[in-house]
């Protein structure tokens, strides 16, 4: 049966809240899809505001596959903000889709994407706001599937207790899989359609983990073992395409009515790094490195910019500069005649060495204003730790072709917080900036840098993931002892990430199943939206862990040994543990790895545990400074990938 | 509009065209800057020559008449925009309406004449539905009774960061309850009690929040309909851009002529 829409009880509470177009739906590219027997439902959840979630392309990519199949559909749904969740509630309104504004108990799947930690106490008022018992273990047969995915699910375990299904990695072909698997169950007859039996056939499903299989062991206040049952994988490896040229998607981005983060086009053009930042979660979990053929990157821009009448369109990726051929796709994109010169195009993460800049020039003809980079580090030393491999030389040239071709501002990320970080590696963030605004005068004379500074959260399934996480305290002082250093130098300014949310962070990434209770706690006591600082607030964290009779040393900060059961060690990204702890040895000897496309394979697990190769369209890297990796690159030694077809070396 | 840019003096400007379109349902919510930049994305991408600002920063010439509150609805917003070729303006309502959002529909358009001043100079008032909620039609009748005696009404508003004390009785126009049905077409039936207002937007205007203040504190308002923009002018009064897409002002007749 076709349910029955919510606007017009809806549409009256929208006179009084703030963005009400944050509501409404509408965009270009939405669907209206219709329900009916026999086609599995999803809600896909955005566990933040609208104008943040809209523009997510994990969100819109499955979108359009589940839309696209006979058996499925899909509509969405975002976090509403604080006055509208008042005035729902008090209303009586239920979590909604945007499309056909339908109430979540229309939907046999709440499905949400995990891309930032902080967003977890929004997951569980979401859950509430639909009507669900927020712990899966109360949820009966009648009740929606609670799945969720996305980066944050490779440690499942901090929302374990609230979530029914998690699935690790790619989504694109593993959404089917779970349509399937919940079509078959539902045509069960009524009487064997148990909530169990539903959770164990997704069990089955390749990258499927479902927590409530697995049982936590606690010893002396520890984890000691997660041991599955009912014949539960032990190990959950996650889900990656092999190509990405079979998955053109977005194939129709959504146009928003209102205004959102990142209002462009948005082409993805590989998915995948292995730069080997020991930081980097992202980096680290996506491997292999996947290119898109440059000509569907093109094909994808032109249908793109043409349906939606953007006039900006950003090339995405971990690391952009490095895509085979970058040049040349910068300069058809910009050079296609019926663009008329006005398409803008932008490169998120740009590399830093001079080269890039030649690039980033030839797409900024006019509107020189920002350029940013990202070297992370303060120091050489520092560098090498967290294998970002940016010579001084580097830096310092490109800052000096960003200056010299017109930029007027530069700015520049930096983490403190680092493993095995000294004073000087803090100071020295401060010398570089002033270094950078004193080359930017020579060309200008209102040039400006700013550095901006983030405290490092260890992630799982990095090279990182054993260290010591630095205490607000600790990090505030090195805040004060950079703007100290900072003090008199012409031209640098230094912002900062409130320390305290960077403890809050480190909760929710590297807790085991006991930090769910943290975080019920903290969503009870009214801690939503804890990704915005006017929301935010450490004491309801620090009060919640205190109840659970939990510390934040053990949580957060203690360093974790060798033999310490990881709390995501039953999930697995394909990397070797053994690598990621060789790595972490070497890092903290100050040793470096190189970039594996461009250099003998070291066996990190991804592609070989995987099946998988790299897919890269040239064999040689591309040109340009030592790109980060280190390495002499003038000799652009061939390497064994896998070469796409007819792609131009 | 101000003149043009971009072409100097002694060359041919742009033709301008003058657009009338709808703003009704869930669009409803979004900003008046949120309209801007759907007419940003629809004309770029219908193909029509719209000309472009010159300068650091290049932006099409387009012109909007007075911002609808958000929430509002209307059969009767108005945009200006110059174009380097002059298509035929009767073509535009097909061919724009479907690169808008649902809701938003373009239903007049005709040439400008190259001296016509722009919406916000031209128009003067405005005629609006409104749907009031917490009264009944007798309560609000003898509200409306005596706001309209009243030789005067002060209101409190914020302007430029400061809080100032403004007389809005002049401009309200005309103010009474609807007759049996005049809620606006296409609204699903009366909740509430229907006013029709003509509100004037010079010198200075009131919004349809700011009358529903004046009328008490029971009173809120559930719906707004802007219905017509009004351009007087030696006592008569006509719409921006007529039915069969003629410019409402002296002269207007031989304005196509001129433009071309």
């Amino acid at each position: 049966m076709e349910p029955v829409t919510l606007w017009p009880a809806i549409e009256p509470l929208l006179m009084d809240v703030q963005k009400p177009a944050r509501y409404i739906g509408g965009e270009d590219g939405a669907c209206a899809p219709v329900h009916g027997p026999g086609v599995v439902s999803w809600l896909l959840c955005y566990p933040d505001a609208y104008e943040v979630g809209l523009p997510n392309q994990g969100l819109q990519i499955l979108y359009e596959i589940l839309n696209e199949r006979p058996d499925a559909l899909a509509e969405r749904s975002y976090a509403p903000w604080v006055d509208m969740e008042q005035a729902m509630r008090a209303a009586g309104v239920p979590l909604f889709s945007v499309e056909n504004h339908y109430p979540s108990s229309a939907f046999d799947v709440l499905a949400f994407n995990l891309s930032a930690e902080l967003v977890y106490t929004n997951v569980l008022n979401m859950v509430d706001l639909a009507g669900v018992p927020i712990r899966a273990a109360d949820r009966r047969a009648c009740d929606p599937l609670v799945v969720a995915g996305g980066h944050c699910a490779f440690n499942p375990e901090p929302l374990a207790d609230f979530v029914d299904a998690f699935v690790i990695g790619d989504g694109e072909e593993a959404v089917g899989e779970v349509t399937a698997v919940l079509a078959a169950w539902r045509s069960r007859p009524v009487e064997v359609r148990d909530r169990a039996a539903l959770l164990l056939g997704l069990s089955g499903v390749a990258g499927v983990y479902v927590p409530s299989l697995y049982e936590p062991r606690y010893e002396g206040g520890r984890l000691v073992a997660v041991q599955p049952r009912d014949g539960a994988p032990a190990v959950v490896e996650k889900r990656s395409i092999a190509d990405l040229a079979e998955w053109p998607y977005p194939r129709r981005q959504l146009v928003p009515l209102t205004e959102v983060v990142h209002d462009r086009l948005n082409v993805e053009v590989f998915r995948g790094c292995t730069r080997g930042c020991r930081f980097c979660q992202a980096g680290m979990i996506t491997r292999p490195v996947r290119e898109r053929p440059p000509e569907q990157v093109r094909s994808m821009v032109d249908a793109g910019l043409e349906r939606t009448g953007y006039e900006e369109v950003a090339l995405t990726s971990l690391s952009t500069a490095d895509f085979s051929g970058i040049e040349q796709l910068v300069r058809d994109v910009i050079g296609t005649p019926r663009h008329e010169g006005r398409v803008s195009v932008s490169l998120p993460s740009l590399r830093v060495d001079a080269f890039t800049v030649g690039t980033a020039a030839e797409i900024q003809r006019v509107r020189r204003t920002g350029l940013t980079f990202a070297p992370e580090g303060g120091t050489w030393r520092m560098r090498k730790v967290i294998n970002k491999l940016i010579s001084e030389e580097d830096l310092y040239s490109a800052v000096d072709a960003a200056f010299s071709q017109g930029w007027r501002r530069i700015k520049l990320y930096f983490l403190i917080g680092l493993p095995t970080e000294r004073d000087e590696d803090v100071v020295g963030i401060a010398q570089l900036g002033a270094r950078c605004a004193e080359i930017g005068r020579r060309y200008q004379r209102g040039a400006t840098v700013t550095a901006s500074v983030g405290g490092f959260v260890p992630k799982p399934h990095t090279p990182f993931q054993w260290a010591s996480q630095d205490t607000a305290a600790e990090l505030q002082r090195k805040v004060d002892l950079l703007r100290q250093a900072a003090k008199g130098a012409r031209g640098l300014t230094i912002r900062w990430h409130d320390p305290a949310a960077s403890v809050a962070e480190g909760i929710a990434s590297r807790g085991d199943r006991r930090a769910g209770n943290v975080i019920e706690r903290v969503w009870r006591a009214g801690g939503t939206f804890q990704e915005w600082s006017e929301r935010f607030d450490l004491a309801r964290w620090t009060e919640a862990l205190a109840a659970e009779g939990l510390t934040l040393d053990e949580v957060v900060h203690r360093p974790r040994p060798a033999d310490e059961v990881l709390p995501w060690a039953h999930v697995s990204a394909g990397l070797h543990p053994d690598f990621l702890w060789q790595d972490w040895q070497e890092s903290l000897a100050g040793g470096a790895v190189e970039d594996c496309r461009w250099t003998p394979c070291y066996d990190c697990g991804a592609c070989t545990g995987l099946g998988l190769e790299h897919v890269v369209a040239s064999p040689v890297p591309p040109a340009g400074g030592s790109q980060g990796t280190g390495q002499d690159l003038a000799s652009g030694d061939r390497v064994p990938v896998r070469l796409m077809t007819g792609a131009r070396p | 509009m101000p003149g043009p840019e971009g072409h100097g003096p002694g060359q041919a400007g742009p033709a301008r065209v003058r657009l009338r379109y709808t703003k009704l349902g869930k669009v409803r919510f979004t900003s008046h800057r949120d309209v801007v930049r759907m007419w940003e994305r629809a004309l770029r991408r219908s193909g029509v020559p719209v000309a472009w600002s010159e300068g650091f920063s290049p932006h099409l010439l387009m012109s909007f008449g007075l911002a609808l509150p958000t929430g509002a609805e209307s059969w009767a917003e108005y945009l200006d925009v110059a174009l380097h070729a002059a298509p035929d303006p009767g073509m535009l309502p097909e061919l724009l309406s479907p690169l808008l959002p649902a809701g938003v529909d373009v239903d007049r358009a005709g040439r400008l004449g190259e001296d016509s001043a722009s919406l916000q100079q031209e128009v003067s008032s405005c005629s609006w539905k409104l749907e009031v909620l917490g009264l009944t039609a007798e309560e609000l009748g003898s509200r409306v009774e005596r706001l309209l005696a009243a030789p005067s009404v002060m209101v409190e508003r914020e302007r430029k960061g400061r809080m100032t004390h403004d007389n809005l009785r002049p401009a309200v126009l005309s103010l009474s309850l609807a007759p049996a049905g005049g809620y606006p077409p296409g609204t699903a039936g009366p909740d509430g009690v229907w006013m029709d207002a003509e509100l004037a937007t010079r010198p200075r205007g009131v919004r349809p929040k700011e009358l529903l203040e004046a009328l008490g504190p029971e009173a809120t308002l559930a719906r707004a309909c802007r219905m017509h923009q009004w351009i007087e002018r030696d006592g008569a009064r006509r719409e921006p851009l007529e039915p069969r897409g003629d410019i409402a002002r002296a002269g207007a007749a031989h304005a196509p002529e001129r433009a071309s």
